[in-house]
């Protein structure tokens, strides 16, 4: 269903077949393990079975001595690199971090951080040579929650002190940085306040989840040159990673992206792609590594788990008036979670006069954590958006319409300050009370609906395509922009609408970072948006030399020409035209062509609201929980590939519900994570689910030429306090802790031990 | 040490020698170039590797490669004729089915499994069949939606060349 | 995985010789959806793997005097396409149709998922219930084992080196009898349980009163218990909610869980008792309709 007026466009708002599809139900597609060189080996990788513990020394003989080895790595085959700071996709890190988390030097902070890898000529060889290494430990006390690390006595993983507003604190301490947000006047918000709610949340470490595990290629010539084959979401991000941690000129490493198996934000660090490009150089052969399942679990990025505590006032008419937040996140062993964007985005759906919000980022021995779609806002999500749902409730106000009063519209108060330019809360949470869903009666003793809302910023960040036509009037579009969920074809869409012709004349194709501009990850929702930006200039570039070489052809001057409908016109005399495609063959014909290109900074990002409705039931025999129907409204914006855009919507809503109800980082004692499968790590199966009605509703951004908004992320903001509310509602309890599973369920609120 | 292994694999005779600790999935994959199989978990919890053997639909991470002397196997790149896709394949492109694709081909070959054998399959059915195939991306609303399309277009092709018979046959 | 070497042989005898032949490092396949994840993750050595699919006796469904006998071998989904198993062993079907995914059923065998000997084997309480005997083969010939004594420790069975498990025979259904087995789990599907639970029940003719019954109850102990005072519980007694109360409580009092990733001592207990009331329910249900 899609709901809003909007301009009339050719391409834009229909469902082509993806041009990449046939290869992907084919299996004909090349994703990171199906790369094959000539004499390639196979590495694995020995991870620490400790979750906290010095490396006293590593003795490899025996395993070089096995037939087949042929090379080792460990962290002394890394050159040191400067503690600088180091694009890592969607956030910033530390060189040095990176490096010493894609192999432990002196000391392993978690359980499957990569202590040396074994390069062989079969897999099951490197997994024998694994087995002979002798790593020598003296184990350390280990500190696996946020707020465990956050006391003056936690074991400390790294010796250093906090960052915060007030510069650096005295102690050394797991807290890394301490984020602070303020406006307005607290005291007097409260003081208005008639209705005061303040509850505390924790969330526990999730996983992005992707079907496709890590799987990386490298080749290290003689002469220096480094090619690496990776699935990824960045390829110009990894290049400038490995090229750091490597200690090699950029110009020397190529990256080849493979199709990718999913990311959601989890395959923008270098994992294995340094590991492989050094057991390269000392094999001198390719190197081709992967992870198994419970190496994804044990050693790549989670999402934080989390510590909230946010408190929040309103007057009894529902008008908010104040809100104050502290929020600690699990970072994994070294600094960087989002916790700063759950602080930002948490309260960006609100119109909130006065407000406090504390941030920390807290190191604990658990694996560094990656971006995972919002990162960091479903967390904080689940916390406000329970608060703001008690709190209508207590003034009597129907959740809808108690979000929809308080709700940002375009002059609010954005995140980080700047007011908003046009966006669609408001209209989102009218599609949802207006949905048949929301008005259809929900009967049965332990039935209840709930809804919540979400925010994500969305991301610009830079692109770059390369546009090239052929003689049949088709276009070659060059990108390299990663593509994980049909955004060849949201592109192409954009360049078809651009110039006139089919989405099935324009070619996508993405490249390596050696034949394109420089393009940031796929990631923040970005590549339809600043991608599609860069596509359309390409476009329109392509449409000015278009309209010169007319003029050429018809003896006419520019000026008198203009580009409409997918031709070249004479503005006074519409007989003499060329269609793009005429125009193409002439062209060809002439012995020329045209190659147009284009690179932005995407700026004018939109911002895009969510609001879900869920109705759920509750067996209060078991405590499980079933989802029994499921309606996402979002604003996106101008749903180019509606079919997509609703699949991004559906998927972010199933994530968000086995983060609601049974996924997390299960832990014992010593930090080995024990769930560390696809059996035990519970996501949602096609029978745990309904289908998902998504309402795409069309805001057009006023900062995109097509009026785009991100799409992928916010569709996994709302779930997790959604379904919340909604047990709430079948049974009168408050999840104030994830996952809801059955035994939480029955312990809340049925009275087990 | 290596056993030789004679089996049928999409119609076409093979012939392989195979470690005895080699998966049908390692094989296919990293002895055969047939790379359409995926390994997500190498446990039997995920389907991307699914593979029908003898008709019937398995984990090719869970079979021996050994086991399958004899046998007929059926991969994702068996399931087209030629170039004409199977309805399958063609639903989930129409029904954007898809999103990072990886899951794709097990799920191709799961449903195929399914609609061999049962056509009319309902949702209930088609969902609690494709129950050991993971999809992270899509939420599996779409997938569902194009198993279900892809078997009325089977039963309609079914229905269409029995009423020919039955036209040419008059 | 460390190399191994793979033998097929043809008849019992020849399986139970090379069995004998390599002790403990030789393991039976059959479906192998649980030995060769074992092998390869390390969870179990193994030097050669003795696959027992090619003998025609371990791959037999064969009636005998009303009585089942399933080869030791025989996928789960060949056991649940049966329709005449269907009719006659309703909770059969409850086990056979929630192992694993599709995936899975299409290769596992209920032979494999009891000599697996997993606490939280699906189909373990099931063969208990029912009366299932295990025929056992050895160098010295064959003996026969009640289900019930079959699992010894979490992944040991009663096997003895160089033996096998050739096929399970399950005794006719009983006139006003009835069985049904259930398993919580989170999901929907492919979890291990948390809990399962089965019973089977033998009615009066009027249907009204328990002649007798047995209850199995699995994840709630190192092996799948027979719950023999929760027998004694239906035995004698009037169908009714209370009667059903009692056995349950008697099938909670007797599990003696851990608290792991899948679920806590007191949720097992209790999930023990509730599973414990819906299969008793199911049981008569269907006991009641075998009688028309």
């Amino acid at each position: 269903m899609v709901i809003e007026e909007r301009k009339t466009y050719r391409v834009i708002g229909t469902r082509p077949i993806r041009h990449d599809g046939i290869d992907k139900v084919t299996g004909r597609a090349q994703y990171g393990a199906d790369i094959r060189l000539s004499g390639m080996l196979h590495a694995r990788t020995l991870r620490s079975p400790h979750a906290h513990a010095l490396i006293k020394s590593i003795d490899a003989s025996k395993a070089l001595a096995l037939p087949g080895v042929k090379a080792v790595v460990t962290g002394a085959d890394f050159p040191e690199v400067a503690d600088s700071i180091e694009d890592m996709g969607e956030a910033e890190g530390s060189l040095r971090d990176l490096s010493a988390n894609v192999m432990a030097r002196d000391k392993a902070l978690y359980r499957g951080h990569a202590v040396a890898a074994v390069a062989a000529t079969s897999v099951h060889v490197a997994l024998e040579a694994l087995a002979l290494i002798e790593v020598d430990y003296e184990v350390l006390p280990a500190v696996l929650d946020v707020r465990d690390a956050m006391r003056s006595d936690a074991p400390l993983l790294h010796e250093r002190k906090t960052a915060s507003i007030a510069g650096e604190s005295e102690k050394p301490s797991n807290v890394a940085k301490h984020d602070q947000f303020a406006w307005g006047d607290l005291e007097d918000g409260f003081g208005q306040a008639e209705v005061v709610v303040e509850r505390e949340f924790t969330t526990e470490m999730v996983h992005q989840g992707y079907i496709e595990p890590h799987a990386s290629t490298a080749t290290w010539n003689s002469d220096g040159q480094i090619t690496i084959w990776t699935s990824t979401q960045g390829a110009f991000t990894i290049r400038s990673q490995a090229s750091g941690i490597l200690a090699q000129p950029i110009s020397r490493v190529k990256v080849i992206p493979t199709e990718i198996g999913g990311g959601f934000g989890g395959k923008t660090l270098v994992y294995m792609e340094p590991v492989a490009a050094i057991l390269a150089r000392k094999s001198g052969r390719p190197v081709k590594m992967q992870m198994d399942r419970t190496e994804v679990f044990e050693g790549t990025g989670p999402t934080s788990g989390s510590y909230i505590r946010i408190k929040a006032g309103a007057t009894k008419d529902g008008k908010l008036t104040a809100v104050q937040s502290y929020l600690a996140y699990e970072a994994g062993a070294y600094p960087g979670s989002p916790v700063t964007a759950g602080a930002m985005t948490h309260v960006a759906p609100y119109d909130i006069p006065n407000c406090l919000i504390d941030a920390y980022d807290v190191v604990v021995n658990k694996p560094k954590v990656a971006a995972y779609r919002a990162p960091g806002a479903p967390a904080a999500a689940f916390a406000m958006e329970q608060v703001i749902d008690e709190l209508a409730e207590k003034v009597g106000s129907d959740p809808l319409q108690f979000r929809l009063l308080n709700s940002s519209k375009e002059g609010t108060r954005g995140p980080g300050g700047r007011p908003f330019k046009a966006i669609g809360h408001e209209q989102c949470l009218r599609a949802a009370f207006e949905s048949e869903h929301y008005k259809s009666p929900l009967e049965g003793p332990t039935r209840g609906r709930g809804v919540a809302s979400g925010f994500w910023f969305n991301a610009g960040m830079r692109s770059s395509v390369t546009v090239s036509i052929n003689p049949d009037g088709t276009v070659n579009l060059i990108e390299g922009s990663t593509d994980i969920g049909g955004t060849r074809t949201s592109l192409a869409m954009q360049l078809a609408e651009t110039l006139g012709i089919t989405a099935e004349d324009v070619k996508p194709t993405v490249v390596d970072t050696d034949s394109v501009g420089y393009n940031d990850v796929t990631g923040g929702s970005r590549v339809t948006f600043a991608s599609g930006m860069a596509v359309y200039e390409a476009g329109m570039d392509m449409r000015r030399q278009l309209i010169a070489r007319a003029a050429e052809l018809m003896g006419a001057e520019a000026e008198e020409l203009e580009y409409r409908d997918g031709a070249v016109v004479h503005k006074t005399d519409e007989s003499k035209r060329y269609s793009f495609k005429q125009l193409c063959e002439r062209i060809f014909e002439r012995g020329a062509t045209v190659v147009a290109t284009g690179s932005v900074v995407g700026r004018g990002v939109g911002g895009a609201f969510a609001t879900h409705v869920v109705d759920v039931e509750v067996d209060p025999e078991t405590g499980k929980v079933d989802i029994l129907r499921y309606t996402a409204t979002q604003d996106v914006g101008t749903a180019i590939h509606p079919a997509y855009v609703e699949g991004q919507i559906q998927g972010g809503v199933v994530q968000g519900i086995g983060w609601a109800l049974n996924e997390e980082y299960y832990y014992n004692e010593p930090g080995q994570m024990l769930n560390a499968s696809f059996l035990d790590y519970r996501m949602p199966t096609s029978l745990d689910v309904p289908m998902i009605d998504a309402v795409i509703v069309e805001v057009p951004n006023p900062g995109h030429p097509y009026g785009v908004r991100g799409v992928g992320e916010v569709p996994i903001v709302p779930p997790l306090a959604a379904i919340a509310n909604a047990v709430y509602r079948a049974t009168g309890v408050r999840q104030q802790k994830l996952p809801m599973s059955p035994r939480r369920i029955l312990e809340t609120t049925f009275g087990l031990e | 040490m290596k056993v030789h292994v004679e089996t049928t694999i999409n119609s076409e005779p093979v012939e392989l020698l195979a470690e005895p600790r080699q998966s049908l999935l390692e094989v296919l994959r990293d002895e055969l170039g047939l790379t359409g199989a995926k390994e997500g978990c190498n446990n039997g919890n995920c389907g991307a590797c699914n593979v029908i053997l003898d008709g019937r639909l398995v984990n090719s991470c869970c079979v021996l490669a050994v086991e399958v002397s004899g046998k007929q196997v059926v991969t994702i790149e068996g399931v087209a004729e030629g170039e004409t896709l199977h309805p399958l394949q063609q639903k989930f492109l129409e029904e954007a089915a898809l999103q990072c694709g990886i899951c794709t081909p097990g799920f191709i070959v799961a449903a195929k499994a399914l609609l061999d054998r049962e056509p009319e399959a309902d949702e209930a059915r088609v969902r609690y069949w494709l129950a050991g195939n993971l999809c992270r991306c899509t939420g599996y609303d779409k997938i569902v939606r194009a198993v279900l399309g892809a078997g009325a277009e089977m039963r309609n092709r079914a229905s269409n060349t029995s009423n020919r018979g039955r036209t040419n046959g008059y | 995985m460390r190399a191994v070497t793979y033998l097929a042989p043809r008849s019992i005898e020849e399986a139970v010789s090379v069995l004998a032949e390599h002790g403990t490092m030789a393991s039976v396949l059959a479906g192998g959806t649980d030995v060769i994840i074992q092998a390869r993750e390390g969870r179990k050595l193994v030097d050669v793997f003795v696959d027992v699919k090619n003998i025609a006796e371990t791959r037999a469904l064969a009636w005998e005097e009303g009585g089942l006998l399933i080869g030791a071998a025989v996928p789960c989904a060949e056991i649940y396409e049966d329709s005449e198993i269907a009719s006659r062993y309703p909770a059969l079907i409850d086990s056979a149709a929630l192992i694993g995914g599709i995936q899975i059923q299409s290769r596992a065998s209920l032979g494999g998922n009891l000599c697996n000997a997993s606490p939280a084997g699906d189909s373990i309480p099931t063969l208990i219930v029912l009366g299932a005997i295990a025929v056992i083969a050895g160098a010295s010939g064959r003996r026969e084992l009640p289900v019930e004594d079959f699992c010894v420790a979490p992944g040991r069975n009663a096997l003895q080196p160089g033996e096998m498990l050739v096929a399970l025979r399950l005794p006719a259904p009983r006139t006003n009898s009835g069985a049904a087995f259930e398993r919580f789990i989170p999901r929907n599907e492919m979890d291990i349980a948390v809990c399962n639970c089965a019973a089977s029940v033998v009615l009066s003719a009027d249907g009204q009163r328990f002649e007798s019954g047995r209850l199995a109850v699995g994840a709630v102990a190192p092996t799948p218990l027979l719950v023999a005072d929760a027998s004694a519980a239906l035995e004698g007694q009037s169908v009714s909610d209370q009667t059903t109360k009692a056995a349950a409580d008697r099938v909670a009092a007797a599990a003696r869980p851990i608290t792991d990733m899948r679920g806590s001592i007191a949720q097992r207990k209790h999930l023990a008792a509730v599973l414990a009331t819906r299969v008793i329910n199911k049981a008569v249900e269907r006991a009641r309709g075998r009688r028309a």
